[in-house]
């Protein structure tokens, strides 16, 4: 547990977070590794975790029909993985596989989600946290989707 | 140079496609030893066809060639795409103003290039590689639109390569088999290593990647004085004369392109311009 609470704290996603509330949410952590090409989860799974990447690449895919995969986005170490944990249906709405070796903390969604219930301090820290995140996200989606490399006209 | 408005004729030599639609021409017969600093465009002219800019994308220490790197997205650059080996084609130039290669010795340079805009930050590389021990961390960030829309992926692969440059590149999309980063380019600025305090940045994309660029780049701790654009806008007779460039009080071809962002930070947020 100690070794959780130590690598909990190390990971951007904690920066800045209060002491008491990192130590009530590392009961709800584990510490996973997925090999080179493992699936860590798949679209219409149920979300039961989401991941803090210590180490690795992870892509988020969608299928398409007939074609391979498309890869929409590709995290890092101190990147988040999921957000479906947290808005109902609770199921993943892409594919993730590791891309190579890949160490992360798996926070079972379940788990925060009751504790986020109880405590509602916790609950708006995370919210902060993961608001940011998925706007950063959404606003690199929007730049993604200018496809502001394409062809313009000229001369 | 000679008369700024009168071409040189030079010969097409080495032809290399880089992608679909982008091809570098390597072009000979200047007749003497061709200088230009980083950062500069030369005007290429079709007789016929018309005359466009386009930036100089080779070495600025190989002065017995001209290197332009085209995207073939009209008439003329169409044309000049569909050039053969030995064709001629009219040369003005150098023009404009130069990235700051020179100011920036002592720092840290990022470089943050989008689709062809790696062309220009092509001379910048191989500048800066030149007299490497000038300066601190070199880092080279590139976003193009899919793995087969990157220019140079050769001199990308050796520079990668090597010890003293950080090479990271990204694509908007690609199939599963691509094994890179996908997401936009200002990902790559957070993950990056440099020190914001002592750190040059040279920016050259599509305008709407350079604005989200210069964000990334401020809140990742740079000043605006530190950080360089590359600006386009319609040039033709690239001496400040005709006024087809104007960019507020600037005109792009003798003003620019490259700018100060603090200079332009008015200008580049504003739709009307």
């Amino acid at each position: 547990m100690e070794d959780l609470e130590r690598l909990l704290r190390e990971h951007p996603f904690s920066k800045g977070l209060r002491e008491d509330i990192l130590k009530r949410i590392v009961s709800c952590a584990r510490n996973v590794r997925f090999n080179e090409g493992e699936y860590i989860f798949r679209e219409g799974e149920e979300a039961d975790y989401f991941y803090l990447i210590r180490y690795g690449r992870v892509a988020i895919e969608i299928g398409v029909p007939g074609r391979p995969p498309i890869t929409i986005q590709t995290l890092h170490d101190g990147d988040i993985l999921g957000f479906s944990w947290l808005i109902p249906p609770y199921h993943w709405i892409f594919d993730a596989r590791a891309l190579e070796l890949t160490r992360a903390l798996a926070l079972d969604g379940n788990c925060l989600r009751k504790k986020c219930e109880e405590d509602h301090e916790l609950g708006y820290e995370f919210l902060k946290r993961f608001s940011y995140i998925m706007y950063k996200r959404l606003q690199a989606t929007r730049l993604q989707l200018l496809d502001v490399y394409g062809s313009p006209k000229g001369r | 140079m000679g008369h700024p408005l009168i071409p040189a004729i030079l010969s097409v030599g080495q032809i290399r496609r880089e992608t679909g639609d982008v091809v570098t021409l390597t072009l000979e017969g200047y007749g003497r030893p061709f200088r230009f600093r980083p950062g500069q465009f030369n005007m290429l002219y079709l007789p016929g066809a018309g005359e466009v800019p386009i930036s100089i994308s080779g070495d600025p220490g190989k002065m017995d060639r001209v290197v332009h790197t085209v995207r073939m997205v009209g008439s003329v650059t169409g044309l000049i795409g569909r050039l053969k080996k030995g064709d001629p084609i009219g040369v003005r130039g150098p023009f404009g103003n130069p990235w700051p290669v020179d100011e920036a010795r002592g720092d840290d340079i990022l470089l943050v290039a989008g689709g062809v805009g790696l062309a220009p930050l092509r001379p910048v590389v191989y500048d800066v590689l030149s007299r490497r021990k000038d300066f601190g961390r070199f880092l080279l960030l590139y976003g193009a639109r899919t793995p087969d829309d990157l220019l140079y992926k050769r001199e990308l692969h050796r520079w990668r390569g090597r010890f003293d440059m950080y090479v990271d590149v990204t694509v908007d999309s690609a199939s599963s088999t691509w094994k890179g980063n996908v997401g936009v380019v200002t990902a790559l600025i957070e993950r990056a290593r440099f020190d914001p305090y002592h750190t040059t940045a040279m920016v050259c994309g599509p305008e709407v990647m350079m604005r989200f660029t210069v964000r990334a780049l401020m809140e990742a701790g740079l000043k605006e004085e530190k950080i360089f654009l590359s600006m386009e806008r319609n040039m033709k007779c690239a001496i400040g004369l005709c006024g087809h460039c104007q960019f507020g009080p600037y005109f792009v071809c003798k003003d620019g392109p490259v700018f100060r962002y603090d200079t332009v930070k008015e200008l580049i947020w504003r739709k009307e311009v």
